[in-house]
């Protein structure tokens, strides 16, 4: 069982497409959207949710007002500035937005006025899609500790491929380069880094590609939109194959993007083409799939940089 | 003022807008960029750099010597961070949230805090701008750290002043802070410290769907907010109904041009590529500020009450 993840560094490079084409194209694969603060993967897969799971990040320190003596030991031991002073005549209190579950205050009270109870920051789903199981994840308003979700779910689409004798897991990443991105590519057999040739996302990539090659992951490139700017395409191209990854798909700027996400159906099953000509850009991405499933089957996957 | 561009999806036009409107604005005024993990401000203001900062946390470290393996460290920390495999206690700084349980309950002061480097503050400027940016460091996990740092250093840095301008306009000093995509705590943090909020979006499915959690973030933080629609004609209505059912205020509609695109994957700011964007941004930012005086006043009311 093979496992990828389709990371980009800057949001907003086309990700979900990606990925959702991915599991159109794939066979026997397990779905995962990793982007748990803004999931939209089930946006285009039309999953029926077959459980929902609550997600327990921790804990939370709640006061009970009655038992507060206001002597500020939970006030002077926070360093999260979580604590709220009295107002009036009322008891010290919980920002729960600052809270990070640490315990120290719950630990030092000297009347125990503090509990400690579960901390809900969310769900998670497993769900079934015509193109495979979907295991996915809401995390709650402000909600803390994404990685932990991200772990969680990973670990539950590991189960699932294991028991359905799956060939692959195809994931869709978070933005960005922290905890939540970490945790959805360690032990992964290969991340694809879908960027565009604008400055931005060719300065994330760099980033995201460090990462990659931190965690010793191959990783393959997808230049989206590369015809807007084809000169900076081609730098991009250069640069990362300098870096040891590999460019295996160009994408032009398409309309068919944005249409294929309001019908709710992944690029590669969209045709706007009324004389049922295949679009090209379902070309395009299919080569870009083969190359990337051929890499993952039968090719020998290098590292980036050999272990020092 | 402070005015936060914020979003669910990534990709919006977040950096786009707050540079625009950086260079639009009339007052004395500063940008932030608080998408540490990916910042890119600075690619299109190109300051000159005037100071970097380390951003550390705090981590304990374990002297051996002392360590008599008794476990309260363990036993207190919630992240998993520190662990006794043998004879002394072990930390892995990555999982550490520097809360300092671990040295208060230690019993014999075996446990001292050191400085652990996860990233980097910038100070610049750019004309009569100001602009700090934060960037964490590749392989460190957590942005909020990193997104208090820009914020303490906004609150300690001299605004550069630019002679020729009129410093008349300097009372009321602007500060637009360019935050981390998502929902979860590194945008919470950056959004946080602002006095209104932008939520840039585009009309697509995957736009209104990380809207909605945008928006019911904000009404948790009870911050007030609006929203800006980019690329307003390229997809469908679903998010104009949504701020009409919503009542939201859309402050800022910028279409979908491929010169756009293009300016913006040079590095180009917004109004290079389209002047007549220049009085919708103006626009956009009296109606922030009209919003946040009135809200002002409001508070203002109730504390003399």
């Amino acid at each position: 069982m093979k496992e990828i993840v389709v990371i980009s560094g800057k949001g907003g490079t086309g990700k979900t497409s990606i990925t959702a084409s991915f599991a159109a194209l794939a066979e026997n694969a397990v779905l995962v959207d990793c982007d748990v603060d803004a999931a939209d993967l089930h946006l285009v897969l039309g999953p029926e949710i077959i459980s929902t799971h609550k997600f327990i990040s921790g804990h939370e320190a709640v006061i009970r007002s009655d038992r507060c003596t206001r002597c500020a030991l939970c006030y002077t031991h926070c360093r999260y500035q979580a604590i709220m002073p009295p107002q009036a005549t009322s008891a010290y209190s919980v920002d729960p937005l600052a809270c990070e579950g640490c315990g120290v205050c719950v630990h030092f009270c000297p009347v125990s006025a503090i509990d400690f109870p579960d901390r809900e920051s969310g769900h998670w789903y497993i769900s079934q899609t015509r193109f495979g199981s979907l295991v996915h994840a809401k995390l709650a308003i402000g909600g803390e500790n994404s990685g932990k979700l991200v772990s969680q779910v990973r670990q539950s689409a590991r189960e699932l491929a294991s028991e359905q004798k799956a060939d692959l897991i195809i994931t869709d990443g978070p933005p960005g380069i922290g905890c939540p991105v970490i945790a959805s590519i360690t032990g992964a057999d290969a991340v694809v880094i879908v960027t565009e040739p604008t400055i931005s996302a060719e300065h994330d990539l760099k980033r995201v590609l460090s990462l990659a090659e931190f965690f010793r992951i191959p990783a393959y490139i997808c230049i989206n939109k590369f015809d807007i700017n084809p000169g900076l395409s081609e730098a991009i191209a250069y640069e990362t194959k300098q870096m040891g990854a590999q460019v295996i798909g160009r994408i032009p700027y398409a309309s068919c993007f944005t249409s294929a996400q309001i019908a709710g159906s992944p690029v590669v099953e969209y045709n706007s083409n009324s004389k049922n000509e295949t679009n090209p850009i379902i070309q395009d991405i299919t080569a870009m799939w083969e190359i990337l499933d051929r890499k993952l089957r039968k090719e020998t996957i290098h590292f980036i940089k050999e272990p020092q | 003022m402070k005015i936060a561009l914020a979003s669910g999806k990534g990709g919006t036009g977040k950096t786009t807008i707050a540079v625009a409107l950086v260079r639009v604005a009339s007052n004395r005024v500063s940008y932030l960029d608080c998408d540490v993990e990916e910042p890119n401000g600075f690619l299109f203001l190109r300051p000159e750099i005037d100071q970097r900062k380390g951003v550390t946390v705090p981590v304990p470290q374990v002297d051996k010597t002392l360590c008599i393996a008794c476990g309260r460290c363990v036993d207190i920390c919630q992240f998993n961070a520190i662990v006794l495999p043998k004879k002394t206690a072990v930390v892995f700084p990555e999982m550490c949230h520097g809360c300092g349980g671990c040295l208060k309950v230690c019993p014999v002061g075996a446990i001292t805090e050191g400085k652990h480097l996860i990233g980097e503050v910038t100070v610049g400027h750019s004309g009569g701008i100001r602009a700090i940016e934060g960037r964490m460091n590749v392989g460190a996990t957590t942005a909020p750290p990193v997104i208090r740092a820009v914020k303490d250093q906004l609150i300690n840095s001299e605004i550069p002043r630019d002679e020729s301008a009129d410093d008349i306009q300097a009372v009321d000093e602007l500060v637009i802070i360019d935050c981390p995509p998502g929902s979860a705590c590194p945008m919470v943090a950056a959004v946080k410290i602002s006095d209104y909020v932008i939520l840039v979006t585009e009309p697509t499915p995957f736009g209104l769907h990380d809207l909605e959690i945008a928006v019911a973030t904000m009404r948790e933080l009870s911050l007030p907010f609006g929203v800006a629609i980019n690329r307003f004609d390229a997809g469908d209505d679903r998010v104009e109904q949504y701020c009409r059912k919503e009542e939201l205020d859309v402050l800022l509609r910028i279409p979908d041009l491929r010169l756009i695109a293009r300016a913006g994957s040079r590095g180009e700011d917004l109004i290079a590529a389209v002047p007549s964007l220049k009085g919708d941004l103006i626009q956009a930012l009296e109606f922030s500020a009209s919003k946040h005086n009135q809200l002002r006043a409001i508070t203002d009311q109730q504390e003399l009450k």
